[in-house]
């Protein structure tokens, strides 16, 4: 590359005299270059604008209920509208507990999956293996809720929630009326949901563990097993974890699949039959009628709550993504 | 991990037998897990194929919804509704994003560049019902009432970080030997940029804009008290507006056998609009029609 790379305007004109087409209208070449700069840095600043701006729309519209409940509005358990007392801890508690059960799900089959593709599975069966995994992302939340309703939950009500009841009764997790719609159900769609994020993030992760790892693990006399246990996934396991944990955020925040099957009762019971409500869903049901602005500002505060949630989520997940995708890659004693 | 060393030391054929049959068992729960996932996804689409085909017709692509309990009818202006709200989103989403991933392959290379690269990520990952509560508050309560228009700019609120990064990682795909040859030519810097450097990434970015609109044409939340939904035809933007997703939804919760069915055949279409789309702009720009931007 021979010259200075902001060309002379000397350079320029005799250019434009041997290609005029190419050239045409660089005249002003400087001042053109500086408004598509600052039009460029003004593309970039509104998406710090638009984080601003969430934060600022959030903050600001839930005031009132954080000037009359407090803290108290997340741990309290009474939300009644008509009587404009509103405490979030229902909606908390169905955002955890369902989260968490899609993860117990998800989390195995995810990996699972990940370890096949990317160590099992003939060369020829890995693109198209991937794609179709991916492709369970692509599909939109409510046409998981429709499945969900008139495929999954008939399912689990014949079928899994009597057989679970009679065997794994004693643990309370299981009992009462079976109504296939419930926290079991929101548990499972999301699961289904979130899968896709753990394996694709899991195979980006143990792509990134260095071959000699996997030979050299070999080489001591390891089964396949114990190449992938030892070799690669103790390697990777910073990663997988932020895989988790990123799918974890997707789940806290998924609204429509969870709206149509988790039953959106602000009820807190042990069981997982038994129907709840997530932050996600309330905000769904309810915004549109919130006809005081206590009301609104009350569903704005879980909005906010699920938001610092879920910011909070998925910068951890992506530290722990970085540091084994592009960080220290792989370490002989993890 | 001591249990395991003293098994490698010695060379008994059953302990090899078990870590064999270890190995056996894993590769079958792996392979299960695989099984395990891809039903589902088998039973959404040969569902959606088996309910959806059934229950479109002629009235279903022409006409709008029946009241509550009467059949017939159709989703037609639903699916009018979700085509403006997406031209509005994009109108405003697919300039923004690309022009912040130009700033951050181009300019992007500081302080500056790293905070938008990770507040995009951020915006990324905001759960699309909050999208719909911030274009609420700009749009809805600034109207006075519901809009298509605030529907598109909760669309392109989620659109601006998807696009930002896919266009950002395609246009460092460009060799920078492209961009100093044009330099060299005497060709300012925005020019280069425009035609040499975006148009070389012209079917990544494509694709990456694909993808974003993808992800939104599907969305049902951001959309619920933005552009809320319309029984009617609608072609003004500050008017409630019906939307494909959320007729979808409406249909499902719904008690109606009939409107049950709608749903089915609204959801077939959902996902045959996308595919089509994605698929359609791909193919054009595969073909390298829409190189010729200049």
């Amino acid at each position: 590359m021979p010259g200075p790379q902001p060309v002379p305007s000397a350079v320029e004109k005799i250019d434009a005299r041997s290609h005029p087409r190419l050239l045409e209208g660089v005249g002003a070449g400087e001042f053109a270059d500086r408004i598509f700069y600052v039009t460029m840095l003004a593309c970039g600043l509104s998406v710090l604008a638009l984080v601003a701006l969430i934060i600022y729309e959030l903050s600001t519209k839930s005031a009132i209920t954080w000037h009359a409940f407090g803290w108290k509005f997340f741990f309290d358990s009474d939300w009644d509208p008509v009587n404009e007392v509103y405490g979030a801890w229902p909606f908390v508690y169905g955002t955890l507990v369902s989260s968490l059960l899609a993860l117990i799900i998800a989390v195995p089959l995810g990996v699972g999956v990940a370890v096949f593709i990317t160590e099992m599975s003939p060369r020829w069966l890995r693109t198209p293996l991937a794609f179709t995994t991916e492709l369970l992302a692509a599909i939109p939340s409510v046409i998981y809720g429709l499945w969900a309703i008139f495929v999954l939950v008939p399912i689990l009500r014949d079928d899994i929630e009597p057989a679970l009841g009679k065997y794994l009764g004693w643990t309370g997790l299981f009992t009462g009326t079976p109504y296939g719609i419930g926290m079991l159900a929101a548990g499972v769609i999301l699961a289904i949901m979130v899968v896709p994020i753990i394996s694709s993030i899991t195979r980006e992760v143990m792509t990134a563990v260095p071959q000699q790892q996997r030979e050299a693990v070999l080489a001591l006399g390891a089964t396949r097993w114990e190449m992938i246990r030892v070799g690669v996934l103790r390697n990777a396991r910073a990663g997988i974890f932020g895989g988790v944990i990123l799918g974890l955020g997707r789940a806290l925040g998924e609204t429509m699949a969870v709206t149509m099957v988790i039953g959106n009762r602000p009820e807190i019971s042990k069981s997982l039959f038994a129907p709840g409500y997530t932050m996600a869903s309330v905000i769904a049901n309810e915004f549109s009628e919130a006809t005081s602005d206590k009301y609104l500002s009350a569903l704005i505060e879980v909005g906010l709550a699920l938001f610092i949630v879920t910011i909070i989520v998925n910068i951890f997940a992506q530290i722990l993504v970085w540091t084994v995708t592009r960080g220290t890659p792989a370490r002989a004693h993890g | 991990m001591a249990n395991h060393h003293e098994n490698q030391s010695m060379i008994a054929p059953s302990i090899s037998l078990r870590r064999r049959g270890m190995d056996f068992l894993v590769t079958c729960a792996a392979g299960g897990a695989v099984v395990l996932v891809l039903l589902p996804l088998g039973a959404v689409f040969g569902y959606l194929v088996y309910k959806g085909v059934g229950s479109i017709n002629l009235a279903f692509l022409t006409e709008t919804p029946k009241p509550p309990g009467e059949t017939g009818g159709g989703m037609a202006n639903a699916i009018a509704g979700s085509s403006l709200i997406l031209l509005l989103g994009s109108l405003v989403g697919v300039p923004v994003g690309i022009g912040a991933g130009v700033y951050l392959a181009e300019y992007g290379r500081n302080r500056l560049g790293n905070l938008i690269r990770f507040t995009a990520d951020v915006l990324n990952g905001v759960p699309s019902i909050i999208v719909g509560i911030v274009a609420y508050g700009l749009v809805v309560l600034t109207q006075g009432h519901f809009s298509a228009l605030a529907g598109g700019v909760a669309l392109a609120i989620m659109m601006i970080p998807t696009i930002t990064r896919t266009t950002e990682e395609m246009l460092l795909l460009v060799p920078n030997s492209v961009r100093e040859a044009a330099y060299g030519l005497g060709v300012p810097r925005w020019r280069t940029t425009l035609s040499i450097t975006l148009r070389t990434a012209t079917s990544g970015v494509i694709t990456g804009v694909m993808l974003a609109f993808a992800r939104v044409a599907g969305e049902t939340a951001p959309l619920l008290f933005t552009a809320f939904g319309n029984q009617f035809w609608n072609w003004k933007v500050n008017q409630p507006t019906a939307a494909l997703p959320l007729q979808i939804f409406t249909y499902a919760i719904s008690p109606y056998d009939d409107w049950h069915k709608q749903a089915w055949a609204g959801a077939l279409i959902l996902i045959i609009l996308i595919v089509f789309s994605v698929s359609a702009v791909r193919f054009v720009a595969s073909r390298g029609m829409l190189k010729g931007a200049n």
